[in-house]
């Protein structure tokens, strides 16, 4: 017995996973950044 | 190379050096996960499944890469205890266990028309999980040596010990697919030579180089993270004590 695959599902589900995680960690840590920053000079100035 | 390692020059660096990287990063990804999906061919033997290869083997390359990183960075804290090592080592930690985790699950994906499996014990994958398991251990040792900051300066370098003792683990990767038996495939990449066909090899170092900028600026901006997260812990600090030295005056 042989299953039949749509070879381009698992390039798209590989696809959409990775992007989206690659961007989301960059957004994650960018924001982050922006904040701690922000904070610090926040407690400098006050 | 230590006037290098400087935070204030690190931080002069990274400001412009950040969003530069992942700005051309996040281009040069795409356009070659483009080039990968629309215009280079399909293999012969595994038809279009092999485009996932544009995605797994920068991940992969990252994943053993960070690991790489957190051992050179926890040596050169152990040796010189500069301490801007030690905060490289704790930004890599994240996005190279998050990189190990998409190498394993577009590895998956692939696996699974390619071999009729999900998954499969042998040798490159079960050392591939083992990396993603070390990873959490020292994201887990270095959360307990902060926790515990004030018990003394031996909990940061336990965390180190860890980094560079579980870089055991990646000649074990390298080498496991011709050490064992795998349904993985051999490197087809090694130093100087390669296997592949120009169609796929351009648009793979393409996104290689692309990847690996964004993984540079993610770790530049986790470490301007915990150093201002820091500079500012310590402003606080001084502030509290002077306060309540006044109030003790």
């Amino acid at each position: 017995m042989t299953e039949a695959f749509d070879q381009w599902q698992f390039v798209i589900a590989a696809y959409v996973l990775g992007g989206a995680t690659t961007l989301g960690l960059a957004a994650y840590s960018w924001l982050a950044m922006r904040r701690a920053e922000a904070r610090r000079d926040k407690v400098r100035e006050g | 190379m230590h006037g290098f390692a400087n935070p204030a020059r690190f931080l002069r660096i990274a400001r412009w050096a950040t969003p530069l990287c992942l700005v051309l990063g996040l281009a040069l990804a795409t356009a070659a996960m483009a080039w990968g999906v629309f215009v280079a061919p399909a293999d012969a033997l595994q038809g279009d499944t092999v485009r996932i290869i544009y995605l797994h083997v920068p991940t992969a390359w990252l994943g053993m890469g960070g690991w790489s990183a957190i051992a050179i960075a926890s040596f050169t804290e152990i040796v010189w205890r500069h301490p801007l090592a030690g905060i490289a080592a704790r930004a890599v930690a994240l996005p190279g266990a998050v990189f190990t985790a998409l190498c394993l699950i577009t590895g998956s994906i692939w696996g699974r028309p390619a071999w009729g499996a999900w998954w499969v014990w042998d040798g490159r994958l079960t050392s591939m999980l083992v990396l993603l398991f070390l990873y959490f251990g020292y994201m887990a040792l270095d959360a307990a040596a902060r926790g515990s900051q004030q018990a003394g300066q031996g909990q940061g370098r336990i965390t180190a010990i860890f980094g560079l003792v579980g870089a055991v683990n990646i000649p074990v990767i390298h080498y496991s697919v011709t050490w064992w038996n795998s349904l993985h495939q051999p490197p087809s990449i090694t130093m100087g030579k390669s296997a592949m066909a120009a169609d796929f090899l351009v648009p793979l170092l393409i996104a290689t180089v692309g990847f690996s900028l964004v993984f540079g600026g993610i770790v530049m901006a986790r470490m301007r993270t915990i150093l201002a997260d820091e500079q500012a812990e310590a402003r606080l600090r001084r502030k509290a004590m002077r306060a309540t030295t006044t109030e003790n005056w």
